[in-house]
Protein backbone atom coordinates (compact mmCIF):
# COMPACT_ATOMS: atom_id res chain seq x y z
CA UNK A 1 0.00 0.00 0.00
CA UNK A 2 1.17 3.43 -0.93
CA UNK A 3 0.43 5.88 1.29
CA UNK A 4 1.69 10.10 -0.04
CA UNK A 5 1.31 12.65 2.85
CA UNK A 6 0.98 15.99 1.21
CA UNK A 7 3.59 18.39 1.99
CA UNK A 8 2.87 21.74 2.03
CA UNK A 9 4.44 25.31 3.45
CA UNK A 10 2.64 24.81 6.90
CA UNK A 11 4.26 22.70 9.79
CA UNK A 12 4.56 19.95 10.63
CA UNK A 13 4.64 17.08 7.96
CA UNK A 14 7.14 14.76 9.74
CA UNK A 15 5.65 14.20 12.81
CA UNK A 16 2.97 12.22 10.71
CA UNK A 17 5.38 10.08 8.74
CA UNK A 18 7.18 9.15 12.10
CA UNK A 19 3.43 8.26 14.03
CA UNK A 20 2.79 6.20 10.63
CA UNK A 21 6.05 4.62 10.98
CA UNK A 22 6.10 3.53 14.38
CA UNK A 23 3.21 1.63 13.18
CA UNK A 24 5.37 -0.64 10.71
CA UNK A 25 3.91 1.83 7.56
CA UNK A 26 6.20 3.63 5.83
CA UNK A 27 4.46 6.95 3.56
CA UNK A 28 6.22 9.32 1.08
CA UNK A 29 5.90 12.97 1.73
CA UNK A 30 5.50 14.82 -1.73
CA UNK A 31 4.09 18.10 -3.24
CA UNK A 32 4.10 16.10 -6.41
CA UNK A 33 0.48 15.88 -7.79
CA UNK A 34 1.72 12.35 -9.96
CA UNK A 35 3.00 10.85 -6.63
CA UNK A 36 -0.12 12.22 -5.05
CA UNK A 37 -2.50 10.83 -7.22
CA UNK A 38 -0.76 7.73 -7.61
CA UNK A 39 -1.20 7.14 -3.48
CA UNK A 40 -3.58 4.10 -2.19
CA UNK A 41 -4.22 6.56 0.79
CA UNK A 42 -3.30 10.30 1.42
CA UNK A 43 -2.72 12.16 4.80
CA UNK A 44 -3.00 16.10 4.53
CA UNK A 45 -1.94 17.40 8.11
CA UNK A 46 -0.78 20.50 8.83
CA UNK A 47 -0.10 23.21 12.03
CA UNK A 48 -0.43 26.61 10.64
CA UNK A 49 -2.22 29.69 9.44
CA UNK A 50 -4.91 28.74 6.85
CA UNK A 51 -4.35 31.75 4.27
CA UNK A 52 -0.38 30.99 3.62
CA UNK A 53 -1.52 26.93 3.11
CA UNK A 54 -3.98 27.59 0.45
CA UNK A 55 -1.64 30.29 -1.47
CA UNK A 56 0.92 27.71 -1.06
CA UNK A 57 -1.42 24.62 -2.36
CA UNK A 58 -3.42 26.90 -5.39
CA UNK A 59 0.22 27.90 -6.67
CA UNK A 60 1.05 24.13 -7.03
CA UNK A 61 -2.89 23.32 -8.26
CA UNK A 62 -2.95 21.01 -5.10
CA UNK A 63 -6.38 22.17 -4.21
CA UNK A 64 -8.22 21.23 -7.20
CA UNK A 65 -6.12 17.90 -6.56
CA UNK A 66 -6.94 17.18 -3.69
CA UNK A 67 -10.97 18.00 -4.28
CA UNK A 68 -11.12 15.59 -7.17
CA UNK A 69 -8.95 13.23 -5.17
CA UNK A 70 -10.92 9.06 -5.14
CA UNK A 71 -8.72 7.66 -2.75
CA UNK A 72 -9.03 7.73 1.16
CA UNK A 73 -7.74 10.57 2.46
CA UNK A 74 -7.06 12.16 5.94
CA UNK A 75 -6.79 15.76 6.87
CA UNK A 76 -5.73 16.60 9.84
CA UNK A 77 -6.09 19.42 12.03
CA UNK A 78 -5.52 22.62 9.82
CA UNK A 79 -5.38 19.77 6.90
CA UNK A 80 -9.26 19.34 8.14
CA UNK A 81 -10.00 23.04 8.05
CA UNK A 82 -8.70 23.51 4.51
CA UNK A 83 -11.09 20.67 3.78
CA UNK A 84 -14.32 22.96 4.54
CA UNK A 85 -15.31 25.71 2.29
CA UNK A 86 -14.30 28.91 4.05
CA UNK A 87 -11.95 30.10 6.96
CA UNK A 88 -12.47 32.82 9.30
CA UNK A 89 -8.78 32.50 9.76
CA UNK A 90 -6.94 35.50 7.09
CA UNK A 91 -10.64 35.39 5.45
CA UNK A 92 -9.71 32.31 3.67
CA UNK A 93 -11.29 30.41 0.50
CA UNK A 94 -10.85 27.02 1.27
CA UNK A 95 -10.81 23.45 -0.93
CA UNK A 96 -14.94 23.14 -0.21
CA UNK A 97 -14.85 19.09 -0.34
CA UNK A 98 -17.06 19.80 3.19
CA UNK A 99 -19.53 23.10 2.82
CA UNK A 100 -19.01 23.71 6.52
CA UNK A 101 -17.38 26.86 7.33
CA UNK A 102 -14.33 27.35 9.93
CA UNK A 103 -14.79 29.62 12.89
CA UNK A 104 -12.62 30.84 15.55
CA UNK A 105 -13.60 30.14 19.21
CA UNK A 106 -15.04 33.12 20.95
CA UNK A 107 -16.15 33.85 24.46
CA UNK A 108 -14.30 33.32 27.48
CA UNK A 109 -12.02 30.70 26.91
CA UNK A 110 -8.53 30.06 26.30
CA UNK A 111 -7.27 30.26 22.42
CA UNK A 112 -6.04 28.19 21.04
CA UNK A 113 -7.12 25.29 22.77
CA UNK A 114 -4.33 23.49 23.50
CA UNK A 115 -4.23 20.09 25.26
CA UNK A 116 -6.41 17.17 25.73
CA UNK A 117 -9.69 16.90 25.32
CA UNK A 118 -12.24 14.02 25.04
CA UNK A 119 -14.01 12.73 22.14
CA UNK A 120 -17.49 11.12 22.20
CA UNK A 121 -20.47 10.19 19.74
CA UNK A 122 -18.69 8.55 17.82
CA UNK A 123 -19.52 7.75 14.45
CA UNK A 124 -17.37 5.82 11.76
CA UNK A 125 -14.77 3.44 11.22
CA UNK A 126 -11.88 5.25 11.93
CA UNK A 127 -13.31 5.24 15.25
CA UNK A 128 -13.00 1.38 15.42
CA UNK A 129 -12.73 -0.49 19.34
CA UNK A 130 -12.35 2.60 20.46
CA UNK A 131 -14.27 3.68 23.78
CA UNK A 132 -15.94 7.09 23.89
CA UNK A 133 -14.79 10.22 25.73
CA UNK A 134 -10.98 8.99 25.00
CA UNK A 135 -8.27 11.80 25.30
CA UNK A 136 -6.85 13.10 22.31
CA UNK A 137 -4.27 15.99 21.61
CA UNK A 138 -5.97 19.21 20.39
CA UNK A 139 -4.10 22.68 19.19
CA UNK A 140 -6.26 24.90 17.20
CA UNK A 141 -8.03 28.45 17.51
CA UNK A 142 -10.64 27.64 14.98
CA UNK A 143 -13.41 24.59 14.57
CA UNK A 144 -15.43 23.05 12.37
CA UNK A 145 -19.17 23.41 13.19
CA UNK A 146 -21.24 20.76 13.99
CA UNK A 147 -23.37 19.09 10.61
CA UNK A 148 -24.66 15.83 9.53
CA UNK A 149 -21.01 15.19 8.54
CA UNK A 150 -19.99 15.26 12.17
CA UNK A 151 -17.76 11.57 13.26
CA UNK A 152 -16.79 12.53 16.46
CA UNK A 153 -17.71 15.57 19.02
CA UNK A 154 -15.75 17.17 21.23
CA UNK A 155 -16.70 20.27 23.39
CA UNK A 156 -14.74 23.63 24.32
CA UNK A 157 -17.57 25.85 25.34
CA UNK A 158 -19.22 24.78 22.21
CA UNK A 159 -19.81 21.34 20.77
CA UNK A 160 -17.90 21.21 17.46
CA UNK A 161 -16.52 18.60 15.34
CA UNK A 162 -13.77 16.65 16.61
CA UNK A 163 -14.02 14.77 13.17
CA UNK A 164 -15.87 14.86 9.59
CA UNK A 165 -16.77 11.91 6.72
CA UNK A 166 -17.69 12.61 3.91
CA UNK A 167 -17.55 10.03 0.91
CA UNK A 168 -13.49 8.92 0.72
CA UNK A 169 -12.60 12.05 2.47
CA UNK A 170 -11.79 11.49 6.44
CA UNK A 171 -10.54 14.69 9.11
CA UNK A 172 -10.01 14.84 12.27
CA UNK A 173 -9.34 18.49 14.63
CA UNK A 174 -6.65 16.76 17.14
CA UNK A 175 -3.21 15.23 15.96
CA UNK A 176 -3.76 11.50 16.04
CA UNK A 177 0.07 11.03 15.56
CA UNK A 178 1.05 13.00 18.71
CA UNK A 179 -2.42 11.23 20.89
CA UNK A 180 -0.79 8.57 22.43
CA UNK A 181 -2.12 5.00 22.17
CA UNK A 182 -5.42 6.63 21.30
CA UNK A 183 -4.16 8.23 18.56
CA UNK A 184 -1.90 5.31 16.91
CA UNK A 185 -5.36 2.96 17.49
CA UNK A 186 -7.40 6.22 14.89
CA UNK A 187 -3.91 5.74 12.27
CA UNK A 188 -3.92 2.28 12.41
CA UNK A 189 -7.93 2.32 11.76
CA UNK A 190 -7.36 4.70 8.74
CA UNK A 191 -4.20 2.37 7.32
CA UNK A 192 -6.84 -0.56 7.81
CA UNK A 193 -9.70 1.12 5.94
CA UNK B 1 -15.61 18.59 30.33
CA UNK B 2 -12.79 21.54 31.25
CA UNK B 3 -9.40 20.79 29.28
CA UNK B 4 -7.13 18.41 31.47
CA UNK B 5 -4.43 20.39 33.20
CA UNK B 6 -1.04 19.40 31.40
CA UNK B 7 1.45 17.72 33.26
CA UNK B 8 5.03 18.89 31.50
CA UNK B 9 8.61 17.32 31.53
CA UNK B 10 11.16 19.61 30.87
CA UNK B 11 14.44 17.92 29.01
CA UNK B 12 16.92 20.91 29.46
CA UNK B 13 19.72 19.44 26.75
CA UNK B 14 23.21 20.42 26.37
CA UNK B 15 25.07 18.52 23.45
CA UNK B 16 22.27 15.97 23.47
CA UNK B 17 22.43 15.13 27.28
CA UNK B 18 19.44 16.17 29.34
CA UNK B 19 21.19 18.52 32.13
CA UNK B 20 19.46 20.17 35.07
CA UNK B 21 20.18 23.28 36.86
CA UNK B 22 19.31 24.65 40.53
CA UNK B 23 18.90 28.36 39.98
CA UNK B 24 19.87 28.17 36.08
CA UNK B 25 23.67 27.13 37.48
CA UNK B 26 25.61 24.52 38.40
CA UNK B 27 24.58 22.08 35.64
CA UNK B 28 24.58 18.41 36.70
CA UNK B 29 23.79 15.69 33.87
CA UNK B 30 20.51 13.78 34.19
CA UNK B 31 20.60 11.63 30.91
CA UNK B 32 19.72 10.73 27.58
CA UNK B 33 17.10 12.95 26.29
CA UNK B 34 15.42 10.67 23.47
CA UNK B 35 15.57 7.76 26.56
CA UNK B 36 13.81 10.12 28.80
CA UNK B 37 11.36 11.67 26.15
CA UNK B 38 10.49 8.29 25.22
CA UNK B 39 9.96 7.17 28.96
CA UNK B 40 7.94 10.22 29.68
CA UNK B 41 5.61 9.45 26.82
CA UNK B 42 5.15 5.86 28.06
CA UNK B 43 4.43 7.34 31.81
CA UNK B 44 1.53 9.21 30.25
CA UNK B 45 3.02 12.78 30.59
CA UNK B 46 0.92 15.42 28.57
CA UNK B 47 3.82 17.20 26.57
CA UNK B 48 7.54 17.66 26.52
CA UNK B 49 9.41 20.50 26.42
CA UNK B 50 12.45 20.28 24.88
CA UNK B 51 15.14 23.49 25.66
CA UNK B 52 18.75 23.76 24.07
CA UNK B 53 19.55 26.01 27.51
CA UNK B 54 23.12 27.28 26.14
CA UNK B 55 21.95 27.70 22.66
CA UNK B 56 21.62 31.72 22.79
CA UNK B 57 24.22 32.06 24.89
CA UNK B 58 26.78 30.25 22.70
CA UNK B 59 25.38 31.69 19.73
CA UNK B 60 24.62 27.87 18.24
CA UNK B 61 21.45 27.12 16.89
CA UNK B 62 19.36 23.88 18.55
CA UNK B 63 20.48 20.50 17.70
CA UNK B 64 18.05 20.01 14.84
CA UNK B 65 18.97 16.26 14.79
CA UNK B 66 18.45 15.30 18.70
CA UNK B 67 14.59 16.77 17.55
CA UNK B 68 14.47 14.40 14.74
CA UNK B 69 15.45 11.67 17.10
CA UNK B 70 12.95 13.31 19.65
CA UNK B 71 10.05 13.24 17.31
CA UNK B 72 10.72 9.77 16.02
CA UNK B 73 10.56 8.04 19.46
CA UNK B 74 7.17 9.74 21.58
CA UNK B 75 3.82 9.93 20.57
CA UNK B 76 2.89 13.18 22.17
CA UNK B 77 3.68 16.73 21.00
CA UNK B 78 6.73 18.39 22.52
CA UNK B 79 8.20 21.94 22.57
CA UNK B 80 11.52 23.28 21.31
CA UNK B 81 13.50 26.38 22.37
CA UNK B 82 16.52 27.62 22.19
CA UNK B 83 18.40 29.63 19.93
CA UNK B 84 15.43 30.43 17.96
CA UNK B 85 15.82 33.75 15.93
CA UNK B 86 14.41 34.03 12.80
CA UNK B 87 10.92 32.28 11.06
CA UNK B 88 13.24 30.20 9.06
CA UNK B 89 15.12 28.81 12.61
CA UNK B 90 11.51 27.92 13.00
CA UNK B 91 10.54 26.74 9.88
CA UNK B 92 14.14 24.05 10.19
CA UNK B 93 12.87 22.68 13.82
CA UNK B 94 9.02 22.29 12.68
CA UNK B 95 10.35 20.84 9.67
CA UNK B 96 12.75 18.42 11.83
CA UNK B 97 9.64 17.40 14.20
CA UNK B 98 8.46 19.98 16.65
CA UNK B 99 5.41 20.59 17.53
CA UNK B 100 5.42 24.01 18.84
CA UNK B 101 8.76 26.43 19.25
CA UNK B 102 9.09 28.49 22.07
CA UNK B 103 11.06 31.93 21.94
CA UNK B 104 12.60 34.49 24.45
CA UNK B 105 15.42 36.25 24.23
CA UNK B 106 14.96 36.97 20.37
CA UNK B 107 11.40 38.31 21.28
CA UNK B 108 12.61 40.19 23.34
CA UNK B 109 14.96 41.64 21.29
CA UNK B 110 12.79 42.01 18.26
CA UNK B 111 9.24 41.81 19.51
CA UNK B 112 7.88 41.97 15.56
CA UNK B 113 9.33 38.39 15.69
CA UNK B 114 6.06 36.62 17.18
CA UNK B 115 4.22 38.21 14.48
CA UNK B 116 6.19 36.74 12.08
CA UNK B 117 6.44 33.46 13.54
CA UNK B 118 2.39 33.02 14.21
CA UNK B 119 1.11 35.00 10.98
CA UNK B 120 3.32 31.69 9.28
CA UNK B 121 2.83 29.19 11.32
CA UNK B 122 -0.11 30.10 13.67
CA UNK B 123 -0.39 31.32 17.25
CA UNK B 124 -0.92 28.03 18.13
CA UNK B 125 3.06 26.84 17.61
CA UNK B 126 4.42 30.22 18.86
CA UNK B 127 5.21 29.80 22.73
CA UNK B 128 6.69 32.59 24.59
CA UNK B 129 8.96 31.66 27.62
CA UNK B 130 9.65 33.92 29.91
CA UNK B 131 12.35 33.59 32.46
CA UNK B 132 11.20 36.37 35.20
CA UNK B 133 12.70 37.50 38.62
CA UNK B 134 10.59 39.56 41.79
CA UNK B 135 12.96 41.89 42.86
CA UNK B 136 11.80 45.42 44.39
CA UNK B 137 8.10 44.43 44.17
CA UNK B 138 8.42 43.38 40.82
CA UNK B 139 8.96 40.63 38.61
CA UNK B 140 11.61 41.68 35.79
CA UNK B 141 12.17 40.03 32.60
CA UNK B 142 15.57 38.23 32.86
CA UNK B 143 17.77 36.80 28.98
CA UNK B 144 19.80 34.07 28.22
CA UNK B 145 18.62 31.58 30.28
CA UNK B 146 18.42 33.98 33.36
CA UNK B 147 22.14 35.39 33.38
CA UNK B 148 21.63 38.79 31.74
CA UNK B 149 18.70 41.41 33.96
CA UNK B 150 16.64 43.83 31.86
CA UNK B 151 14.61 46.52 33.07
CA UNK B 152 11.01 44.98 31.32
CA UNK B 153 8.66 44.69 33.41
CA UNK B 154 7.86 40.93 32.43
CA UNK B 155 3.74 41.52 33.39
CA UNK B 156 3.43 43.99 30.90
CA UNK B 157 6.13 42.06 28.40
CA UNK B 158 3.78 39.31 28.73
CA UNK B 159 0.64 41.30 27.60
CA UNK B 160 2.39 43.04 24.99
CA UNK B 161 3.75 39.24 23.78
CA UNK B 162 -0.15 37.86 23.70
CA UNK B 163 -0.83 41.15 21.71
CA UNK B 164 1.70 40.16 19.21
CA UNK B 165 0.60 36.60 18.66
CA UNK B 166 2.25 34.53 21.37
CA UNK B 167 -0.38 31.29 21.64
CA UNK B 168 1.22 30.19 24.89
CA UNK B 169 2.89 31.60 27.84
CA UNK B 170 5.89 29.07 29.52
CA UNK B 171 6.64 31.31 32.75
CA UNK B 172 9.81 30.31 34.77
CA UNK B 173 9.72 32.12 38.27
CA UNK B 174 13.69 32.52 38.76
CA UNK B 175 12.92 32.83 42.63
CA UNK B 176 11.50 29.47 42.50
CA UNK B 177 13.32 27.61 40.25
CA UNK B 178 15.43 24.94 41.67
CA UNK B 179 14.53 25.19 45.24
CA UNK B 180 11.84 22.89 45.36
CA UNK B 181 9.51 25.01 47.55
CA UNK B 182 6.38 25.06 45.25
CA UNK B 183 5.81 27.07 42.33
CA UNK B 184 5.02 31.06 42.19
CA UNK B 185 1.41 30.54 42.53
CA UNK B 186 0.53 34.37 43.11
CA UNK B 187 2.63 35.45 39.69
CA UNK B 188 0.59 32.94 38.15
CA UNK B 189 -2.65 34.44 39.94
CA UNK B 190 -2.12 37.38 38.52
CA UNK B 191 -0.91 36.52 34.89
CA UNK B 192 -4.09 33.97 34.53
CA UNK B 193 -6.27 37.19 35.57
CA UNK B 194 -5.27 39.00 32.02
CA UNK B 195 -3.77 36.33 29.56
CA UNK B 196 -6.17 34.57 26.92
CA UNK B 197 -3.51 32.28 26.24
CA UNK B 198 -2.20 29.11 27.86
CA UNK B 199 -0.06 29.38 30.89
CA UNK B 200 2.44 26.87 31.90
CA UNK B 201 4.01 27.69 35.33
CA UNK B 202 7.56 26.81 35.65
CA UNK B 203 10.47 26.73 38.42
CA UNK B 204 9.78 25.21 41.94
CA UNK B 205 8.04 21.82 42.32
CA UNK B 206 9.40 19.74 44.90
CA UNK B 207 5.87 17.55 45.86
CA UNK B 208 2.92 16.43 44.20
CA UNK B 209 0.69 19.04 46.51
CA UNK B 210 3.00 21.98 45.06
CA UNK B 211 1.24 20.89 41.53
CA UNK B 212 -1.81 20.68 42.91
CA UNK B 213 -1.35 24.34 44.37
CA UNK B 214 -0.69 25.77 41.24
CA UNK B 215 -3.58 24.32 39.39
CA UNK B 216 -5.30 25.85 41.78
CA UNK B 217 -4.06 29.45 41.07
CA UNK B 218 -5.30 28.57 37.32
CA UNK B 219 -1.79 27.42 35.62
CA UNK B 220 -3.36 25.30 32.81
CA UNK B 221 0.65 23.46 32.80
CA UNK B 222 2.96 23.00 35.23
CA UNK B 223 6.65 21.97 34.36
CA UNK B 224 8.89 20.53 36.06
CA UNK B 225 12.62 18.60 35.61
CA UNK B 226 15.00 17.48 38.05
CA UNK B 227 11.89 15.74 40.06
CA UNK B 228 11.29 13.42 37.19
CA UNK B 229 14.69 13.02 35.77
CA UNK B 230 15.72 11.88 39.06
CA UNK B 231 12.34 9.80 39.85
CA UNK B 232 11.46 11.82 42.83
CA UNK B 233 7.71 11.82 41.69
CA UNK B 234 6.08 9.47 38.97
CA UNK B 235 4.14 10.75 36.75
CA UNK B 236 1.20 8.38 37.12
CA UNK B 237 1.09 8.79 41.03
CA UNK B 238 1.03 12.33 40.37
CA UNK B 239 -2.21 12.25 38.30
CA UNK B 240 -3.78 9.93 41.04
CA UNK B 241 -3.21 12.21 43.33
CA UNK B 242 -4.32 15.02 41.25
CA UNK B 243 -7.59 13.55 40.51
CA UNK B 244 -8.57 12.08 43.67
CA UNK B 245 -8.37 16.24 44.44
CA UNK B 246 -11.11 17.25 41.54
CA UNK B 247 -8.52 18.18 39.14
CA UNK B 248 -9.38 17.21 35.61
CA UNK B 249 -6.07 15.30 34.37
CA UNK B 250 -5.69 12.99 31.55
CA UNK B 251 -5.19 9.65 33.48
Amino acid sequence: MKIVIIKYNAGNVCSVEFGLQRLGANAIVSDDVEEILSADKIIFPGVGAAGFAMDYLRERKLDEVIKNCKQLFLGICLGMQLLCKYSEENNTQCIGVFDECVKKFEGDIKVPQMGWNNIYDLRQSLFKDLNENEFVYFVHSYYVEKSNHTAATANYSLEYSAAIQKDNFYAVQFHPEKSGKTGERILKNFIEL
Amino acid sequence: MPLTKRIIPCLDVKDGRTVKGVNFVNIRDAGDAVELAAFYAEQGADELVFLDITATNEKRKTLVDLVTKVAAAINIPFTVGGGISSVEDVSVLLNAGADKISINTAAIKRPELITEIAKQFGVQCTVLAVDAKFENDNWFVYLNGGRVATSMNAIEWMKQAIDLGAGEILLTSINHDGTKQGFANELIKEVESFSCVPVIASGGAGNMQHFADVFEAGADAALAASLFHYKEIAIPDLKMFLKDRNINVRV
